[in-house]
């Protein structure tokens, strides 16, 4: 895995991986899904993996992540484990509707025990796409089209699963909805798992998504998510990120938010070597809400980078985002907040703000706010800052007989708790306290809650 | 501090039971010699030692001197959002605890703990329940210092400038605080720019730091008189 390839020869390949390829890729699925294939790999010829420097990769290099040798999967394998025997969720006792997806592939055999409410359609993608094929095409594919990203029209080029999810108008979901993203293998691969999600007009649901690896085989998963939320509904998407230090993590997330719509997102990144977010919220009709939090913990080599761009569309929006890092060791991350409020958008109230904390003189943040405001009757503030540990405070902490260490330690907590205490599922609030407090004193394992102690 | 040198002659000597007052004018060195006390990295001692419960302090960590009774009423008490007031209490009693070789208090204990010892100050109890300090009032935040005195019980207080920005109901309670924490086996130095809190809190002696030096040592009355005549004589004493 030591080859040095440039962008340009990488993208080559992957294109003649996807000629070669063709007819598995679209085998045994509906035109619906197939449709966009061939049009998405001529815009991934036309835009490339962008190179590090270049306007949204300004600190990123995503050949980290793509230049590397993986293994395809264009077949469902017949699995021959319950993917629930190998795994348990780092964050217990939290009662939840739990869903297990292994390399990106929905298996029914692995979702028999969801016992979700008869309303709620959770299913392979794939199956989506015949069984709610007017749901299906009204939705799939909107949102990344409207934002072509590298990294998504590789994936609707090549996406073979993921998971739907539909609530119905009216309906609110009483537990929250627990996603398990597994990765396991013996040979390195890259997932490009697709998911859609659509929230009925005045539903209500919570989303967990947890992703993991199981293996310590390089992995790349690079998923695409479109949730589109219609009028009055309230949606709420927790995605903790934790899978090892060698795998890459791209995951993109689009929202499209209908009127009276309220929207919460919060990502957490724990492990990961590297880990580039981008999150898109287009608030599209009046009175919609997006809050967009995000928060890593990260150190070693770890590289973790969160894009977001807000449109607001229409007048009397709002949005508020957080972002926060506390980076450890030698490693970097970056945040770009971009914010785009419209000509007519007026009455927006755009808040934006992102901190970190690099605890060491070699662990290095890049933060760049983009706000574009076409509008002149909006309320926008953004803030930006990179520090260290407040020493007044720590001093004031030591000063009252507790250790450094533990003082340092309240004060990262505190730090986190900022973006934690926006969680609006109070359980997951304290679950998320642990995992945190855990992450921050080394204790948390990736592999933790996994029983195949593959190291 | 910052290659300035601050203090520069300081010989004090506090014994249980006693309350010590230490008067001077702005940059004085008043809570610069309170900060090196309590152990703050800003400042480098480059000369001298101070010796508590026959240790050497200057060598030993804040949280240590801390743990041995050593305790600083801050002038600016600092805000620390996310840290609640209940947990930090509950780890900096325990971390003491644990230094003197005690198990950690059950919470049932520390919460009657607390409500005794809020009585202390008469602190709010929503201000218990909010982080360290934040948005706490000035007065408040002055209450909240000697609550946790009260709570940490310590053998010697450094009470800096306790009373700048408190109105004169504020000050009586945080005075009266400190009188009723007051016994044989406790001692305190009051830090004051002003002899108002000194009619609250009596001292048994008054020393005069100007310039990094304590220049003049005396009971109680030397407090009158600065009060009196003001620091300017003491200025014309030192030059002459």
């Amino acid at each position: 895995m030591s080859e040095s390839i440039d962008s340009n020869t990488m993208k080559y390949k992957l294109i003649n991986l996807y000629q070669q390829n063709r007819a598995s890729i679209l085998e045994g699925l509906p035109e619906n899904m197939n449709r966009y294939r061939d049009a998405a790999i001529r815009d991934f010829d036309r835009m490339g993996i962008p190179e590090k420097g270049e306007e949204k990769y300004k600190y990123t290099d995503l050949m980290w992540a793509f230049g590397k040798t993986y293994g395809y999967a264009f077949k469902a394998h017949t699995i021959n484990v319950d993917s629930s025997t190998l795994f348990q969720c780092a964050v217990p006792d939290l009662d939840t509707h739990t869903l297990i997806l292994e390399n990106g592939w929905f298996y029914e055999r692995n979702n028999e025990h969801a016992a979700l409410p008869k309303e709620i359609v959770a299913c392979s993608i794939r199956e989506a796409s015949v069984t709610h094929a007017e749901l299906f095409a009204k939705h799939y594919n909107q949102q990344a089209q409207e934002h072509p990203e590298s990294v998504s029209v590789f994936n609707t080029a090549f996406a073979q699963d993921g998971m739907f999810l539909y609530i119905p108008d009216g309906f609110v979901m009483g537990k929250p909805i627990q996603i398990i993203n597994l990765l396991r293998g013996n040979n390195p691969l890259l997932v490009n798992q697709r998911n859609l999600i659509v929230a009925g007009k005045n539903s209500q649901a919570k989303v967990i998504v947890c992703d993991h690896t199981l293996s310590h085989q390089n992995f790349l998963s690079n998923t695409v998510t479109e949730v589109f939320v219609d009028e009055q509904a309230v949606f709420d998407y927790y995605n903790i990120q934790n899978q090892h230090n060698q795998s890459s993590q791209v995951a993109s997330l689009y929202i499209y938010q209908k009127k009276g719509s309220n929207t919460l997102t919060n990502t957490l990144t724990l492990h990961g070597g590297f880990v580039r977010n981008n999150v898109f919220v287009k608030l599209a009709e009046e009175h919609a809400e997006a809050h967009v939090y995000g928060l890593s913990l990260i150190d070693g080599k770890q590289h973790v980078d969160n894009y977001t761009f807000i449109d607001h569309a229409v007048p009397n929006c709002l949005s508020n985002e957080m972002y926060k890092n506390i980076l450890d060791d030698d490693a970097t991350g970056a945040f770009n907040g971009r914010i785009l409020v419209r000509k007519d958008a007026q009455k927006t109230r755009a808040y934006q703000s992102n901190k970190n904390i690099c605890l060491t003189p070699t662990a290095r943040f890049f933060t760049k706010p983009q706000l574009e405001i076409y509008a002149d009757d909006v309320k926008c503030s953004h803030g930006a800052t990179v520090g260290q540990i407040n020493e007044e405070a720590q001093f004031y902490l030591q000063s009252r007989g507790i250790g450094g260490r533990e003082a340092r330690m309240m004060l990262m907590y505190a730090f986190a708790y900022e973006v934690i205490r926006n969680i609006r599922v109070p359980v997951l609030v304290e679950r998320y306290g642990e995992l945190v407090e855990r992450r921050l004193r080394g204790e948390l394992s990736r592999c933790e809650g996994c029983f195949v102690h593959c190291n | 501090m910052d290659g300035k040198e601050i203090l520069k002659g300081i010989n004090l000597e506090v014994k249980p039971g006693e309350v010590h007052a230490i008067m001077g004018p702005n940059g004085s060195g008043k809570s610069t010699l309170s900060a090196v006390l309590a152990g703050n990295g800003r400042f480098t001692v480059t000369d001298g030692e101070a010796t508590f419960n026959g240790k050497n302090l200057l060598e030993m960590a804040p949280e240590d001197r801390a743990r041995e009774g050593l305790f600083l009423s801050f002038q600016y008490p600092v805000e620390i959002p996310g840290v609640s007031m209940v947990n930090f209490m509950k780890t900096a009693v325990n971390e003491h605890r644990k230094y003197q070789g005690l198990e950690p208090m059950s919470a049932g204990d520390f919460l009657k703990m607390l409500r005794d010892k809020k009585q202390v100050v008469e602190i709010d109890d929503r201000l218990t329940s909010r982080s360290v300090n934040e948005g706490f009032s000035g007065g408040e935040k002055k209450k909240n210092e000697i609550f946790q005195m009260a709570m940490l019980e310590p053998k010697l207080s450094i009470l800096d400038e306790t009373d700048s920005g408190l109105d004169i109901d504020a000050l009586r309670i945080v005075a009266n605080g400190v009188n009723k924490l007051k016994n044989a086996n406790n001692a305190t130095i009051v830090i004051t720019h002003y002899q108002r809190l000194l009619d609250y809190i009596v001292p048994d002696v008054v020393h005069i730091l100007y310039n990094g030096l304590i220049v003049k040592t005396g009971g109680k009355e030397l407090a009158l008189e600065l009060e009196a005549k003001g620091y300017d004589w003491i200025k014309e004493a030192v030059k002459v």
